[in-house]
């Protein structure tokens, strides 16, 4: 079998409109981790050799470079690191079924508010938040890695019209700012 | 209207989805009368005040949820999971 070479939705592409800058980014490998009932202690020993436990709802926790993000109930996505052998638990590779966006500076935050019924601002969405929800209609889970800074996680099929989205979104919140009223 | 998911917190309506009455969560048992799986299937009350629905939280954490509502006053008084609920 000829050596396949792993492709990335949108190559790598990085837009800046205004002051907020949209990027793929890429996460390294993505592995699904569901608890079977009762196997929590087991889970929680094996994660133990990355330093990382199961997280909170709604939050994620990062460890030299690998990441672990809550993403339902008894549920997490291990990222950036290879899961280790795991008893009583569904562990499953979904690295190639995801496309990861960044939205990164001043202004992020009213981007996102255009596409996701949620309040994201620093108050009620703290660094190291990570919430399930929409972008306007596509299921995503949105991490908060900084005080300006978001990562969109999306599934792989619909990454082009979620960047098309942020992007319309970045145009339409530059082009209002530089208007003068 | 808004819910409060008990595992990701206050979220909008579009987040969710109807699914009908919890009388769903009692399914007869096998060799039921038919009677029974008739009610089980087809017959709804339909109260002035408290009730009880099933709704999913397709766009968040994808749980089953018990909502306890008022339909005289639309207020929502419980929102729990169903797969945590004492049987």
């Amino acid at each position: 079998m000829p050596e396949l070479i792993a492709k990335s939705a949108l190559e790598g592409r990085e837009l800046t409109v205004g002051t907020v800058t949209l990027a793929e980014v890429d996460v390294g490998p993505i592995t699904s981790i569901a608890v079977f009932p009762g196997g929590a202690k087991a889970v929680a020993k094996g994660l133990k050799a990355l330093g990382l436990a199961m997280p909170e709802p709604n939050s994620f926790t990062e460890k030299k470079g690998a990441r672990i993000v809550w993403t339902g109930r008894e549920q997490a996505f291990l990222l950036g690191a290879d899961c280790p052998a795991l008893e009583s638990a569904a562990v499953t590779d979904q690295s190639d079924g995801w496309a990861v966006l960044s939205v990164s500076g001043a202004g992020a935050v009213d981007v996102l508010a255009r596409w996701v019924p949620l309040d994201l601002r620093l108050g009620a969405c703290p660094v190291g938040g990570a919430v399930r929800t929409q972008l306007n209609h596509m299921n995503v889970v949105i991490l908060r890695t900084g005080d300006h800074a978001f990562e969109i996680m999306v599934f792989r099929s619909m990454a082009r019209t979620a960047w098309h989205e942020v992007e319309s979104a970045m145009h339409m919140l530059a082009a209002r700012s530089a208007t003068k009223i | 209207m808004r819910l409060t998911c008990p595992l990701c917190g206050e979220r909008d309506r579009r987040e969710f989805y109807y699914c009908g009455a919890e009388d769903y969560l009692h399914r007869p048992a096998e060799g039921a009368p038919l009677a029974e799986w008739d009610n089980y299937l087809h017959l709804r009350d339909n109260p002035a005040g408290v009730t009880k629905d099933l709704w999913y939280h397709e766009a968040g954490c994808s749980q089953w949820l018990m909502v306890t509502r008022n339909t005289v006053t639309h207020e929502i008084s419980a929102v729990e999971l169903v797969a945590e609920r004492k049987a």
